[in-house]
């Protein structure tokens, strides 16, 4: 990243496609502060109706595991398949889990 | 070479298409900034605004076509017309200028198109309303992008609010010609096509003083020039924005891709 500090800091993009589904990533763009970030992720990201709703936050403000732990962190899953919910036989009425 | 229509100059014509070339020439402005703006979602965003005015074009200049009855399309109305058969405000047509020259024109036609796409959802004309439908959402957003930059450059560093100064001095004395009124206005508030331009003067001296109040800017004193765009006599500028824009229809009549 620039060390320049007149460049607009980094902002995350968020945005939900429809109401009732979660906001997703969906890139990163420079803009001065919240509100230009706003505009401006709606101006980038939603041109081709992407979105109902958009969410942004500074990329310094996002606390991420480290690359290094990854095995630690998520390779011991790779054997555990009983912990998806398939296992269970489920009544008729909540089928679709 | 296609030469080029002859308009029917109908008043209710005449007044869509003072709108619609208006949009039309600001979104070809807009245009020019496209790989030249200052940062790179600024540069997406002032295009979005461009097409939005495309968008609205296409809807009053085929409509403007319709009701002349002389069976001119859109792109014959936008690309085959004389001079004089545009008009357009000249406010439009004035070079792209610096970014502060760019968001301040901006500011100022979009407040008017506003207010203006307000008043014509409640116009006789069914097709013209269900256009104001569409684009006042558009405006309102070109609005508040435009206030939100000229703000931002009135309060920011000595050498943009020296821009926005000099921006607001070469304008301020195009704008008087978007709240003129004449036969045309009467003719078509009389049928309840659409508001004289007139009726628009005081709503928008009151949204752009609100505007200049928040940055710091000084409402100037209404200048005695009048552009005259909207009755077809255009400033040095037009015939080279013409030239570029009609180039392709002139060389390759109905030319498509």
């Amino acid at each position: 990243m620039s060390t320049n500090d007149q460049e607009w800091p980094l902002w995350e993009v968020f945005v939900r496609s429809k109401a009732g589904l979660d906001h997703k990533h969906c890139g990163s763009l420079h803009a001065a502060d919240s509100k230009m970030a706003i505009q401006m992720g709606r101006d980038v990201y939603t041109r081709r109706q992407e979105g109902v709703s958009v969410w942004v936050v500074r990329s310094d403000q996002i606390v991420a595991s480290d690359p290094g732990d990854k095995a630690m962190y998520f390779d011991p899953a790779e054997d555990k398949v009983y912990r998806h919910p398939t296992f269970y036989e489920l009544p008729k009425s909540v089928d679709h889990m | 070479m296609q030469a080029s229509i002859q308009l029917q100059r109908k008043p209710e014509v005449q007044y869509l298409l003072r709108i619609g070339d208006t949009t039309l020439i600001l979104a070809q402005r807009l245009g020019e900034w496209c790989g030249h703006a200052p940062a790179l979602e600024e540069d997406i965003a002032l295009t979005n605004m461009a097409l939005d005015l495309i968008g609205q074009s296409r809807a009053l200049l085929t409509h403007a076509g319709a009701l002349e009855g002389a069976g001119h399309d859109e792109d014959q109305l936008a690309f085959l017309r004389d001079e004089r058969d545009y008009f357009n405000a000249t406010i439009a047509e004035l070079p792209r200028g610096d970014f502060a020259f760019t968001v301040l024109r901006n500011l100022m036609v979009a407040t008017w198109a506003k207010l203006l796409w307000e008043r014509l959802i409640d116009s006789s004309d069914a097709d013209l309303a269900a256009t104001a439908g569409k684009a006042v959402k558009e405006a309102r957003y070109h609005q508040q992008h435009a206030a939100d930059w000229v703000v931002r450059l009135a309060d920011s560093t000595p050498e943009a609010r020296k821009r926005i100064d000099a921006a607001l001095i070469a304008l301020w004395r195009f704008t008087p010609e978007l709240f003129e009124s004449d036969a045309v206005d009467a003719a078509a508030s009389a049928a309840g096509l659409g508001p004289r331009r007139s009726d628009l003067r005081e709503p928008w001296l009151a949204e752009m003083t609100a505007v200049f109040d928040e940055a710091g800017l000084a409402v100037p004193a209404e200048s005695g020039y009048r552009s005259t765009g909207t009755r077809g006599v255009h400033s040095e500028h037009m015939g080279f924005i013409l030239a570029e824009m009609q180039h392709l229809q002139r060389s390759f009549p109905g030319g498509a891709w």
